[in-house]
Parts: structure tokens; sequence; C-alpha cells
């Protein structure tokens, strides 16, 4: 279940009479004149923006290709060192951090729990909103309501369930949790509530397509674009997350925050290997967002206010 | 002739295949939604409903289910300082995290919306560090806000300023906590805030600017008000995600417990130490529900608060609703 979601149902007030009719008169000319270009301010405050946003990793990248030493220097180092390939070898090397593994388990977790969270939603949302059945309604108010629940509460109950079943420890344990989402339940939903029309389901019922052929030849790839992004979110989200693999994964079998942490957890911290093993981290995620960001700023956008 | 059997078998048939069609549009829907709310009851339902049961008992990690015992684990933990140290903790950084990122995020996003060149690019930009790990932002940010030899001392020391004591201090850990929550989340608020921006209509501006308005004035009566729906949803999620927040404050420091006073230790921690640490589950179930009750309490007066502010300032004219869905803040199972 991912928490965190309040759906939001609050009426505003839009579009006062005159202002509309004003602008049905005279909107073209009017609209050029509002969206002129903006000026250097504009674009120079983003690339400060960006700059912060970037700043931190590449902070992470000097420390991680420097050594010992960079740390404690009085003077600041502004470019890297080269040793990086030495720290994140000892990284991959260290053998009570497992960080090979933790690669190949953040990997097959985040993939299994993506597709199952798609599947299942995917399945769901086409029902609820295309076909008609009784208690629909209800059931969807429900969805809904569970979002806002906040995750931590169930934690204990599942650890002990989890021990019992003896999967603590397995990726079992975090894979289970996670397979389906509320969430994408109601993303799913919503997009086949606009994007579907039901003439297209009438046609092919129509021609006699039964309802599962019906959902798989119709449905599916009209879900294409938004299944995609619920896929996107999912995965990057289980990717980042710490707590609660934390707590039911041990040192042998570890996700990649989980290991993370364990670089950190000794005595001494040697900064430099525990910000190249950042690096070796969020490097798979920094190539998805540079291949898929635009569907991820999309995907943030549409989901956001719709009429 | 078989004509007359025939035509019987045939009969028969259609009307088999037809009460066959009927049973599949009758049990399809039921059947597509059942395997999401079987799963969901195993894995969300259960473990929360569950997680009462345990509170109201005595219960340990090795020896499993005890005597009940009410509401005892309650009382302790609301008699212990540790709890009471956490909640201020708790909220003394969400505060810190909230009130910036949400101010940043709508100036971000007025900017945003000018008619950019390039406008995919300044998106992607913001939302760059959406993809790093909290983990793996806050081991970035604790080197940086070493005591002894971070960056952030550094430049402070290069203009002139003391070094501040990032971590041994309460204010300037929660700070330092703060600042780590606000860079992962404000270009992704931003966006959102953007989307928001987007539906306001444009003549509400043209009229504006017309009657002689400013850019400012314009954002302050114009987008702000309109903004209030996105701006509700914003505050309630990142309520429900701050007062939750664990990553950053246990990863601070190489210890984990919030700081050698308790300095940063946030009601999670207190939560984790009591399960883990103690191995007293009972009272950790106990923090958890608590927990709940207070995110739905302040998420609630949020509500309140925002919408008699908004509703204090607003203009005019035809209601409309609006649906808001977004993705999963900060994703946690269960």
């Amino acid at each position: 279940m991912t928490a965190q979601l309040t759906p939001d149902r609050v009426d505003s007030h839009v579009g006062s009479a005159p202002a509309e009719q004003h602008g049905a008169i005279r909107r073209r000319p009017n609209r050029l004149a509002n969206r002129q270009r903006p000026g250097f301010l504009a674009y120079g405050f983003l690339a400060a923006v960006i700059l912060g946003s970037v700043f931190p990793l590449y902070w992470s990248f000097l420390i991680g290709s420097g050594d010992a030493s960079t740390i404690t220097r009085q003077d600041i180092v502004w470019w890297p060192g080269g040793n990086f390939l030495v720290n994140a070898a000892s990284v991959l090397e260290n053998e009570s951090v497992n960080f090979w593994r933790a690669i190949g388990n953040s990997i097959i977790v985040s993939t299994v729990v993506a597709v199952s969270v798609v599947f299942f939603s995917t399945l769901s949302g086409y029902a609820f909103a295309k076909l008609r059945f009784r208690g629909k309604t209800g059931l969807l108010i429900f969805v809904i309501a569970t979002m806002a629940v906040p995750t931590q509460l169930g934690i204990v109950p599942l650890f002990i369930a989890m021990s019992k079943l003896q999967l603590a420890g397995t990726l079992a344990a975090v894979i289970l949790p996670a397979i389906v989402s509320a969430f994408g339940v109601f993303w799913m939903t919503q997009y086949f509530g606009q994007a579907l029309p039901f003439e297209l389901i009438e046609a092919a019922r129509v021609d006699g397509a039964s309802m599962i052929r019906t959902f798989w030849h119709i449905a599916l790839p009209a879900a294409r674009p938004a299944a995609a992004m619920l896929g996107l979110f999912i995965f990057i989200a289980t990717w980042t997350n710490f707590f609660w693999p934390f707590i039911v994964l041990d040192r042998q079998n570890p996700t990649l925050p989980v290991a993370l942490a364990l670089l950190q957890s000794n005595y001494f911290v040697d900064y430099s290997v525990v910000l190249a093993g950042v690096i070796l981290s969020t490097v798979p995620l920094l190539i998805l967002f540079i291949v898929a960001g635009r569907q991820l700023v999309s995907g943030i956008m549409q989901g956001a206010v719709k009429g | 002739m078989t004509t007359a059997l025939d035509d019987e078998r045939r009969i028969r048939r259609i009307a088999f295949s037809q009460k066959l069609s009927h049973w599949d549009v009758k049990i399809s829907p039921y059947l597509y939604i059942s395997p999401f709310f079987i799963l969901f009851a195993i894995t969300g339902l259960f473990p929360l409903l569950y997680t009462a049961y345990v509170s109201v008992h005595e219960w340990h990690l090795i020896g499993g289910e005890g005597d009940f015992v009410g509401l005892d684990n309650f009382a302790f933990v609301l008699q212990q300082p540790q709890f009471w140290i956490a909640l201020r903790n708790t909220f003394s950084i969400f505060l810190f995290s909230m009130v910036p990122q949400v101010t940043f995020a709508l100036l971000i996003a007025a900017v945003l919306n000018e008619n950019l060149r390039a406008k995919t690019f300044w998106r992607m930009g913001v939302l760059l560090p959406y993809i790093v790990a909290p983990v793996a932002v806050t081991l970035i940010f604790s080197n940086m806000f070493g005591d002894q030899y971070g960056l952030v001392n550094n430049l402070l020391g290069q203009i002139g300023i003391p070094p501040v004591q990032w971590h041994s201090q309460e204010l300037p850990s929660h700070l330092a906590i703060a600042t780590m929550v606000n860079f992962r989340w404000t270009g992704y608020t931003a966006l959102i805030l953007l989307a928001g921006m987007q539906a306001i209509p444009r003549d509400l501006y043209e009229a504006a600017s017309i009657d002689g308005a400013g850019k400012p004035r314009q954002f302050f009566s114009i987008t702000i008000p309109q903004l209030r729906p996105t701006l509700i949803f914003v505050i309630v999620t990142s309520t429900i995600g701050g007062l939750q927040i664990f990553d950053e404050p246990r990863l601070y420091d190489q210890y984990g417990q919030g700081g050698a006073n308790s300095q940063w230790m946030t009601i999670t921690i207190y939560l984790y130490n009591l399960g883990w640490g103690q191995l007293n589950f009972g009272r950790a179930a106990a923090v958890a529900w608590l927990l709940f009750l207070i995110i739905v309490l302040i998420g609630l007066l949020n509500l309140a608060i925002t919408r008699s502010i908004a509703a204090s300032s607003d203009v005019t004219a035809t209601p409309r609703n609006s649906t808001t869905v977004q993705p999963p803040r900060q994703k946690v199972t269960a």
C-alpha cells in the first residue's frame, strides 16, 4: 500500500463573468501580449536552482573521488581527484556490505514491484472506470481512503507476520507488502475514465469479444502511457525506499539503501568510500532520469489538478 | 430428417452461449478487482488492524504474544520524556521543511509558468533531486554539514562566521535535516504547483493587467487564491510524509539514535528503538497508533486553516470541482 496520498475534492472559484466576456472578445492579441518571453532574470534564477540541485551530487563525486585527506583539508578542493575507481572498488569489495548483491536485489525488487503494481492497477482501474457492477462507488471510496493512511502503522504486525512465515531477511518480505498499491488503482481509474471512450468498448462487445478479450485488445493498449508512468514512479519509489527493507533485511542480503546505511555504520566513517557508494547507487536512476525524465515531469503535472 | 433435433441443439447452444456471456458481464468486474482487494486485505489492511491488537498486549520480539494489558502500553509511552522530545523534534523538523519548501516551490513554479524557452529542460532540471534516494541525500548532506570539516562551516568561516555545531546542537541539526527534505522535494512540489497554476484561466490575468495590476499583485491576488486546492493537497501530503520522517534523522550520524542527547530523534526513530532496539512490540505498536492519530489531527487542522485563509482572500464566481492525484511522495510498504 502506498500512503501519502489524499485525493482532494475542493471547490474552487474560477473566472468571473466579465473577465470571460472580455477574453472572448480580444483573446488573441491579449494572449500574445501576456505571453512575452521572460527576461534574463528568470533564466538566471532557474539556473541557480538547477545548480543547487546538481551541486550535492557533484560534491558527492568530489569527495568520492578524493582520498581520506580530502575532507580534512582546510581549503576546499573544487575539482575531482583521481581516486573514484579505487573508492568504488573498495565499496564493491567490502565484504561486510555486499554491494553487488544489493545492486542485483534492488533491480529485482524494484522491477517486480513495478510490474505487479502496474498489472493489478490496470486490471482494477479498468473495472472501476469502465464496467458496471454493484458496490463500485463504495469500493472506490474505500481505495481512496486507504491512500491517506500512514504506512508506519502496519510495520509491527508486518514484521511479526514475516518472521512467522520465515520470510524475514528474504526479498519476498520486501516485495510482498508492495505488490498492490491503492494509489496505482486510483491513478489508472482516473486515466481510463478520461482516455478510453465507452464506444470503443461497446464496439468490441458488439463484435462478440468476451470481457477479457476486450480488456486485452482495447483497454490494455490504451492504458500504455499511464501504465508506463505509474511503473516509473513505483520503480523509483521502491529503489529509494529504506524504512521497511532496513527493518526486514539483514547484512547478507540488502537492497541498495540498506547497503549504503551499512557503509556508514562503522565507527570511523571514511566519507570518500561512503560517497563513492552514493554515486554508484544513484547512477542507475540518473540514467533512467535522462531517458524518461520527460515522462516523470508530465506524470507529476498531469496528476496534479484535473478539472 | 434430423432438422428438428439440429434446431433444438442450435437453440440450446445459443442459449448456453448467451448465458455464458451474461455471466461474463456480471462476474468479470469482480474478477478484475478481486486480486487487488485480496492482496490489499492481506498486505495492507490486516497489518493496520492487527497493530491495534498488538498495542493492547504485552508483546516481545522473542517471547511473542503475552497478556492483554489494556492501554498500559499507551500510558507507558505517554509518560516517557523521550516520546515528547521525539514529538517536539518531529514537529520542529517538519515546520523547517514545510514552510520554506512551499514558499520556495511557489516561487520556482511562478518562474516556470513564464513563457520560457526550453521548458522541458528547466522542468526536468528542478526535478533532478527527486531521483536521489533519501539515504543518499542524507549521507551527502551529513558530510556537508559536518561539525569539524564540513563544507558549510568551511564556507561560513570564509565570510567570517564562526562554525555552527550542525550535529551536536538541537536547532542547527533540525535545520540540516530539514534542508535534506527540502533538497529532495522542492522541485517536485514546484511541478505540482506549476500544474495548478496552468489550470488558472488566463483571462483573470488579462483582466487584472488591464486594471493596472502588476506582476506581484497578480501573484498574490489571483495565483495564490486560485491555487487553493493544489496548496491544500501539497500541505496535506507533506504533513503525512513529514511527520513520519525516518531515513534522514536515522542516518544523520553513524549511530542512528537521533544524536547523543536525542537532539534530532523523531517519533519513527523512537518507534524503531522501542520495537527493534528494546524488542518491545506492544509499545512500538502503541507509538504507531499515536503517530497515526497525530497525523489525522494535524491533517484536519491543516485543512481547516488553509480553507479559512483561502476563503477569506477569495474572489468570486462559479465553483469547479477538481480532483488531485499524485504519485506517492514517499513509498513505504505496508
